[in-house]
């Protein structure tokens, strides 16, 4: 146990739950902690949905007929990466290292927009053999729920951006470390929605 | 950073020691891409039985995500981080009901709703 | 240019539509005026439109739903008059595809824009002062959210003047709101306002949970919490956890619509079924997210104006969250006819049943509180009272639905109708409006009128019984709900009757108006001096009325449940009014336009999404982003109310424990 999980265990120790109110930076991350987790509802709906339609392909092109594995281990390389060198760049944020911070979150872009460009790649190549989400109900749910997921990386990536200026202008004031702090959590939890995601969707179609 | 006992527990994510951290990440890492290659190696053997390859892809699966969460956002059982917990395991059970409960109703309305045609079809 | 826009939209032909918008139009230009000859912009920018202080939210979302609620009534009396008048070869006023659109607009609302604004603004106002904080968790946020919800009720009421709404009901299913069979802009509008104001709520829910979880006054722990903070904590665990459902239904049927996609329509895969299933997902904990907080409103008033504590903490709370969980798991009952087969629906029924149980240990924990205590007959009371005979009766009538068999009778009757507006007249509404007589006087300083709130309460009570008790037997005889003309004569003397009901429902709105009128001109009279008007037991009654932004100028401490009544009890002669206090600088949230700004971008992308006008909506969500960029630079979000200043406030208007 650590010395504050001992502080905190001891019996004579005030209970977490009757100290007052928590500091922001506490409060921050479990706002944020429950947006997540609402995402993550939004995305178990979008995976019921491809749950229950995954069979429908109405006489078109199916799963086993449009996924390749290759490309999504490649996909997944990255973003797990990515998922790493996000969380080096978060320690850099906590030390107040610029330079460490702008390093290690410049490769989590890069390695999130290769993933970005890798999944357009395999969109369109769909859309070209008129496999595209309105010729089946599998089609639908499939574009929907992994180009979720891919509106959701790029909008990170944005965010990250933003961030990334924020550190320029503003410096590592609380708000902009806090920030950074979420948006570490939002890239961790887009990683495991992934695991979902290649499991179900990609591997699953294999079956 | 200094070992604070913060008020109503810790944020998610948080993590006190550096370089325990970095090694953190780094072992995370290390058993994720484990657990992937093992997933897409499941999905492709013969070596398996086949019936039982989606329930280990469903066990890969969960124990990588377990991984993310231990590894990478410091999720453990310490007193200070209940209010994670239970919130996470709030979010998991109403993710089950919605995706296994959408699954068997949908199943059984299938099931139940099928034209007599295509039931005829299905016993032939 | 203008996508489908055109003059076309605005539908001159109707006279109903015309009169009712020109009537509106001139209402708000009127208030308009006033505001800007009496110059109150100023205030009216700086204290409530840009606020982000969780009380004056409150009372805006009350006046909101309050608004709205005027809105929905209108056409619960359309639909009255027009079944009262509509039997045999009479046909009524209303053509079907008018009616349609009338029926769907009224549950859209009353749920929407009436039933959550009230809840939430109720929680937004209480949670802080009752938890002894000076704020919620995110109070910019808060503001975010309320506008948004804002949005959505414009964007609702646009539809009535320019376009349609739609004709789907209050849910919408496909494949009836498909872009095959709605091809119009009515599901649009219906789809647009819900996702916009769904992100409001969404994001109120997370703010009221965290304020909840991790923002508490020193020595209040969970067993130290009020009961209102625990419903209201599993109320809004319910939000955070339901309406992302509701999104991305929402966002599959708006997919299916603009792109062309196959979720939910006929041909190609899609499977209808799947829509229902996941919206009742959502809806049913959609419900216990509206019921909960009027469950703790009466916990409060019981306990209050009986004189005791109230009965059954323990099981009161875990009651509580027994229900928060139980009512994501029996979604199914909402669609027992619709395909399902014998097992499944045994299943749910059997816990729909179940969950009714946790709500008797509510009625008997209330019941137990009022035996052996010295009852106070106020206005809250009143509707306590009426709520517990009049929700009992709503719940058993649920519990008939629950068992199949007999739903299979009574699914989309009239006897479903009369069911859940049983529940949520008698629960939401009765608790909102117990609520608000409750803690208006700590809002605004006074209490309203005693007797004009009875004549409220007997005009609500009767006026439901009259209305809703007729359509159970019009359901057991065969009436079906959304019908806009039946050839059974022997229904019209009960529609009579309803239509009876609805009038009197109508005459109580409209005393709430008129007691808010002369509640305000007596004033001084029913002036709140001690900030204690109905001896209280919580935290929110240590406070003047109404209390400063920073609500405590000291948190207060807390030692057990019922703080301030503690307090009280240890209070005695008021000695401590000679106990030093010192006083410390307290930031508060400066005020903040990004809700506001955020909101009428949003108005603007809806609309434009709607009307197909693709410049709009970039120009829409361009400037949403600039909004969210420019808050993200802000480094100024708060103001510092110096010691003194707050010391001066305590001497002003005495010690927070109140004067006895």
């Amino acid at each position: 146990m650590s010395a504050a999980e001992q502080a905190i265990a001891s019996a004579d120790a005030v209970p977490l739950s009757l100290r007052g109110p928590a500091p922001t930076r506490v409060v921050a991350g479990y706002g944020f902690w429950l947006f997540l987790l609402s995402d993550i509802i939004i995305f178990a709906a979008l995976f019921a949905a491809y749950a229950v339609l995954s069979g429908e392909s109405a006489g078109g092109a199916t799963a086993a007929d449009l996924f390749d594995k290759k490309h999504v281990l490649i996909e997944t390389a990255c973003l797990l990466a990515s998922s790493v060198t996000c969380g080096f760049g978060s320690l850099a944020v906590l030390s107040g290292d610029r330079n460490s911070t702008y390093f290690w979150m410049s490769i989590t872009f890069i390695l999130g927009a290769a993933f970005l460009s890798l999944e357009v790649s395999e969109f369109s190549h769909m859309l070209s053999i008129g496999a595209g989400p309105s010729r089946s109900a599998f089609l639908s749910a499939f574009f929907t729920l992994v180009g979720t997921h891919g509106l959701h990386v790029t909008v990170g990536l944005c965010w990250l951006i933003v961030m990334l200026l924020q550190v320029a202008t503003l410096g590592f004031q609380p708000m902009v470390s806090r920030r950074f702090f979420c948006f570490g959590l939002f890239w961790h939890a887009l990683d495991i929605v992934w695991i979902g995601v290649f499991t179900i969707v990609y591997l699953g179609a294999h079956l | 950073m200094s070992v604070e006992i913060q008020a109503q527990g810790a944020a998610p994510g948080v993590h006190v020691h550096t370089h325990d951290t970095r090694r953190s990440y780094l072992i995370g890492l290390g058993y994720a891409v484990v657990l992937t290659l093992a997933s897409f190696w499941a999905s492709s053997t013969d070596v398996i039985y086949p019936p039982g390859v989606p329930i280990l892809l469903g066990v890969l699966a969960i124990a990588q995500m377990g991984i993310h969460l231990v590894f990478f956002l410091h999720i453990s059982s310490a007193p200070d981080q209940t209010n994670n917990i239970l919130a996470l395991a709030f979010g998991i059970f109403i993710v089950g009901l919605l995706v296994f409960g959408s699954m068997i109703i949908m199943a059984n309305l299938n099931h139940n709703m099928m034209p007599m045609d295509k039931l005829i079809q299905m016993q032939r | 240019m203008f996508g489908r826009l055109s003059w076309a939209a605005i539908p001159f032909d109707q006279p109903v539509v015309m009169i009712a918008s020109g009537t509106v139009g001139f209402v708000i230009f009127c208030v308009l005026a006033l505001v800007t000859v009496k110059g109150w912009w100023p205030y009216l920018w700086r204290e409530w439109i840009t606020s982000v202080d969780h009380k004056r939210i409150g009372v805006m979302y009350i006046g909101l739903a309050l608004l709205m609620l005027v809105r929905g009534f209108s056409d619960a009396m359309l639909m009255r008059s027009q079944l009262a008048l509509a039997a045999g070869h009479a046909q009524g006023y209303l053509p079907p595809e008018h009616y349609d659109q009338i029926f769907s607009a009224h549950g859209t609302i009353m749920i929407f824009f009436v039933a959550m604004p009230f809840v939430i603004g109720l929680m937004n106002f209480v949670l802080p002062l009752q938890l002894g904080v000076r704020d919620v968790a995110f109070p910019v946020l808060n503001s975010i959210g309320f506008w948004l919800s804002a949005a959505g009720v414009l964007l609702v009421n646009v539809s009535l003047v320019v376009g349609e709404f739609a004709r789907t009901g209050w849910l919408a299913y496909p494949p009836l709101s498909e872009v095959a069979y709605s091809p119009g802009v009515g599901v649009d509008y219906y789809l647009w306002s819900l996702q916009i104001s769904g992100l409001g709520t969404l994001l109120s829910g997370i703010n009221l949970t965290t304020t909840i979880l991790k923002l508490r006054a020193p020595g209040m722990g969970y067993r130290q919490m009020p009961i209102f903070c625990w419903t209201a904590l599993a109320s809004n665990l319910l939000i955070v956890a339901a309406f992302p459902i509701l999104t991305a239904t929402f966002a599959m049927l708006l997919l299916d619509r603009y792109c062309g996609f196959h979720f939910f329509t006929n041909d190609l895969g899609g499977n209808p079924m799947m829509y229902v299933n996941l919206i009742w997902c959502w809806g049913h904990p959609e419900v216990y997210i509206l019921i909960l907080p009027a469950f703790g409103v009466f916990s409060e008033v019981v306990a209050t104006f009986s004189g005791k504590p109230l009965f059954g903490r323990r099981s009161m709370v875990m009651a509580t969250m027994g229900i928060c969980v139980l009512s994501f798991m029996v979604w199914l009952h909402h669609f027992f006819t619709m395909g399902a087969g014998a097992d499944v629906n045994a299943i749910f029924g059997i816990l729909s049943m179940v969950i009714a149980i946790p709500t008797g240990v509510k009625i008997f924990n209330w019941l137990f509180t009022m035996y052996g205590g010295r009852i106070r007959f106020t206005v809250p009371i009143y509707w306590a009272l009426g709520f517990m005979v009049t929700f009992a009766i709503g719940g058993m009538t649920g519990v008939l639905h629950a068992i199949p068999p007999a739903d299979f009778v009574l699914h989309n009757s009239l006897f479903l109708i009369a069911h859940f507006h049983n529940v949520i007249i008698g629960g939401v509404v009765f608790g909102v409006m117990a609520g608000i007589t409750y803690w208006f006087p700590k809002a605004f300083g006074f209490t309203l009128n005693e007797r004009l709130g009875k004549a409220v309460f007997w005009c609500w009570f009767f006026g439901f019984y009259l209305a809703f008790m007729p359509l159970y037997v019009l359901g057991l005889m065969g009436a079906t709900r959304r019908m806009q003309h039946y050839s059974n004569m022997h229904w019209q003397p009960l529609m009579l009757v309803a239509l009876g009901g609805a009038v009197l429902i109508l005459l109580g709105i409209a005393l709430t108006g008129v007691q808010l009128a002369v509640s305000i001109r007596q004033r001084e009279r029913n002036r709140d001096a001690t900030g204690d008007p109905w001896n209280g037991r919580t935290l929110e009654w240590s406070t003047p009325s109404p209390p400063p932004a920073w609500n405590f100028s000291h948190l207060p401490p807390v030692g057990r449940a019922d703080a301030f009544w503690a307090m009280k009890q240890q209070r005695g002669t008021a000695q401590d009014r000679d106990v030093k206090q010192t006083y410390e600088t307290i930031h508060i949230p400066r005020n903040n336009p990004t809700g506001f700004f955020l909101a009428f971008f949003a108005v603007l992308l809806g609309f434009s999404l709607i009307w197909r006008i693709w410049w709009g909506a970039g120009l829409g969500l361009l400037g949403a982003i600039v909004v969210c960029l420019m808050q993200a630079w802000r480094t100024d979000g708060e103001i510092e109310v110096p010691a003194e200043k707050v010391a001066a406030y305590d001497r002003l208007h005495g010690p927070q424990e109140g004067v006895a």
